[in-house]
């Protein structure tokens, strides 16, 4: 006769033993959420106290001087805010209609076969390193650019002003093209996932009515994705407004206003790690407040675009992202 | 026999009519411009796909060429000096990289795991705080660490994983906060119903029903991490030699293609691809094993 055993479930015990009491497990959690909120106070007050030199000795005027000449004692931001800008705005010129057009034809006209490799392809380009773009801008595209692309565009669009001055490759307009290409997927990645969780009622009803798939698309799905879209739009231009090393490669990095799309031009990040190595004192400060400029301009601009997001109820885009 | 014909009209089908007229006359002009317009977006999606295609394929036919036993063996040579590779930046680029990861993972998750749990002020803010710094110029981040770490301890492979790790900790937190949260509520109930302390259910329940978007999350965080430059311009200052400590300067991947794009010589623009390459692959392998590994653990749960 054979007794039956009953096995304890040995789980059960380690669980108890294992286990933080529930104050204890509570209270390490809020430890790490409050070490991560002293982190982010920390990085904030650090580059404004290391910044604040440069305002006590040079005022508030020095961010809309024109002049960068630290030798006399100019430490004029404009030329870099400007070309931060400048070359921000050629990117989503670029990169808005395109990454629209690309997203609408991801989402709804490429056939269902091909939509899952294409998308996911997108997807992995916004994970290409910048440093990449950056290579492949200096060394393969300034080339095509001063000898074709720039004497193209002198020709037909040189009335405009916009191209006056020699054909440099590395310049404003192949930064800001080199951000579009950057900032494209982005763009794509997330205006597809807003336009595709536009209900599928609302679209079956429309065509039930006899609408062309363009009236659909612009009257229905669009006006329903704008918000999300938007969004998209803002993080794009983000991303665009921080690239450091991709910009610095191949901008050119003078430190004057430019005249030209033409002309070589710098950006705040790119005066940041040009001049970082050698600066001291006052100049060093300068750019530790350039870097503040820049990082009160992404908080902004990153804050708009979370809100953005968060109000189409897509919680995670952008963070599978990455960026 | 007239009188049936007199019925009067309802005004309603009428209007139907006066629609449906108006649809079918404009119907050849809608279909051309639903076909103009869709076209437009065709050649935008061309458009977008021949510069990434074209990026993809010059990487990899220059950068091929760079590959060699030594190039993955020997630490770079000065310039003129023919040969060498970037084994140092490689070693330089991993150690960053595991240094980072290993105090950005754990911290990310635990405060992952806080949001998830919680509601309320603090954790709405602390939430809009992750978002906002996933976005954040990283060359900022790269004069944090300057200030934080290298003012007070010299530059140093450390100084260069505390910048890569602040990157990353924001989108572990986020990528773990929407993982843990997608577990379902009546796992739970069902574990706090047995009695289980909170701890326990976290880690019996909670952490494996979300681990592969944890995973998910953490690898895209690491490929991110790993293709950083600007930072690390600011806080590894560079090491021609191979140097495993930490606690010295190191060379790294991406700083080493930064600076070799715009050297005259042209063996060293040849590094800078095979590296550029190299960079890429790696991304691009841990992006698509994060999917394929997720895939893979939802399939096996099923």
């Amino acid at each position: 006769m054979t007794t039956i055993e009953t096995p304890v479930p040995r789980q059960t015990r380690r669980g108890g033993r294992w286990s933080l009491p529930d104050n204890g497990y509570r209270g390490l959690l809020a430890v790490t959420a409050i070490l991560f909120g002293a982190l982010a106070v920390w990085f904030l007050v650090a580059i404004v106290l290391q910044a604040k030199p440069a305002f006590a000795t040079l005022g508030f005027g020095w961010i809309f001087g024109r002049v960068w000449n630290p030798s006399h004692g100019l430490y004029g931001l404009l030329p870099f805010i400007l070309g931060t800008l400048e070359s921000t705005a050629i990117a989503v010129a670029l990169a808005f209609p395109i990454g629209l057009g690309t997203a609408i034809a991801l989402a709804f006209l490429v056939p269902s076969r091909v939509r899952p490799v294409l998308s996911t392809t997108v997807e992995l380009l916004a994970a290409v390193p910048s440093v990449v773009y950056g290579l492949w801008g200096l060394i393969v595209l300034a080339p095509i650019f001063r000898d074709t692309v720039e004497p193209f565009l002198t020709s037909v669009l040189g009335w405009t002003g916009l191209f006056n001055g020699p054909n440099n490759g590395p310049s404003l307009l192949l930064a800001g093209v080199i951000l579009f290409i950057m900032i494209l997927p982005t763009m794509v990645a997330i205006s597809r996932d807003v336009l595709i969780v536009v209900p599928v009622e609302q679209v079956e009803g429309a065509m039930a009515l006899g609408a062309t798939r363009w009236q659909v698309l612009r009257k229905v799905v669009l006006p329903g994705a704008r918000t999300g879209i938007l969004g998209a739009f803002t993080l794009a231009t983000g991303r665009a407004l921080g690239e450091t090393v991709a910009v610095a490669m191949v901008i050119g990095n003078s430190p004057y206003i430019a005249h030209s799309l033409k002309s070589s031009a710098a950006t705040i990040p790119s005066l940041i790690v040009n001049n970082f190595g050698e600066s001291t004192g006052t100049q060093l400060s300068a750019i530790f407040g350039a870097g503040l400029v820049l990082l009160v301009i992404g908080i902004l601009v990153n804050s708009a675009a979370r809100w953005l997001v968060w109000s189409t109820g897509n919680d995670s885009a952008g963070v599978e992202l990455g960026r | 026999m007239t009188s049936v014909l007199e019925v009067p009209v309802d005004p309603i089908v009428e209007r139907r009519r006066a629609v449906q007229a108006a649809a079918t006359a404009s119907l050849g002009r809608r279909k051309l411009g639903s076909r103009v317009a869709l076209g437009v977006c065709w050649l935008f999606l061309v458009i977008a796909v021949i510069p990434l295609v074209a990026l993809v394929f010059y990487v990899t036919a220059k950068g091929l060429p760079a590959w060699n036993a030594e190039f993955f063996t020997h630490s770079t040579t000065p310039e003129g000096v023919p040969g060498g590779g970037v084994w140092n930046a490689i070693v330089g680029t991993a150690v960053i990289t595991v240094v980072a990861t290993a105090v950005a993972v754990p911290l990310g998750l635990l405060c992952g795991l806080f949001l998830a749990e919680s509601d309320g002020r603090t954790a709405d803010a602390l939430r809009f705080t992750a978002d906002v710094m996933t976005g954040i110029p990283s060359i900022t981040v790269g004069i944090f660490g300057y200030i934080a770490i290298v003012r007070n301890f010299g530059y140093s492979g450390f100084a260069g994983a505390f910048a890569v790790g602040f990157i990353m900790l924001p989108v572990i937190i986020r990528a773990g906060e929407t993982a843990f949260r997608g577990v379902p509520r009546s796992l739970n109930e069902a574990a706090m119903a047995l009695g289980a302390r909170r701890a326990t259910i976290a880690r019996k329940v909670v952490v494996p029903t979300a681990l592969p978007g944890v995973i998910t999350g953490a690898l895209l965080a690491i490929a991110r991490g790993l293709g950083e430059t600007a930072p690390l311009l600011l806080t590894i200052f560079g090491n021609q030699y191979l140097q495993w400590n930490p606690t010295k300067p190191m060379a790294a991947l991406p700083t080493l293609i930064y600076s070799y794009s715009s050297q005259p010589y042209a063996d060293l623009v040849q590094v800078a691809w095979g590296a550029a390459l190299l960079l890429m692959a790696v991304v691009l392998v841990l992006s698509i094993g994060s999917r394929l590994l997720a895939a893979y653990l939802r399939k096996e749960r099923r």
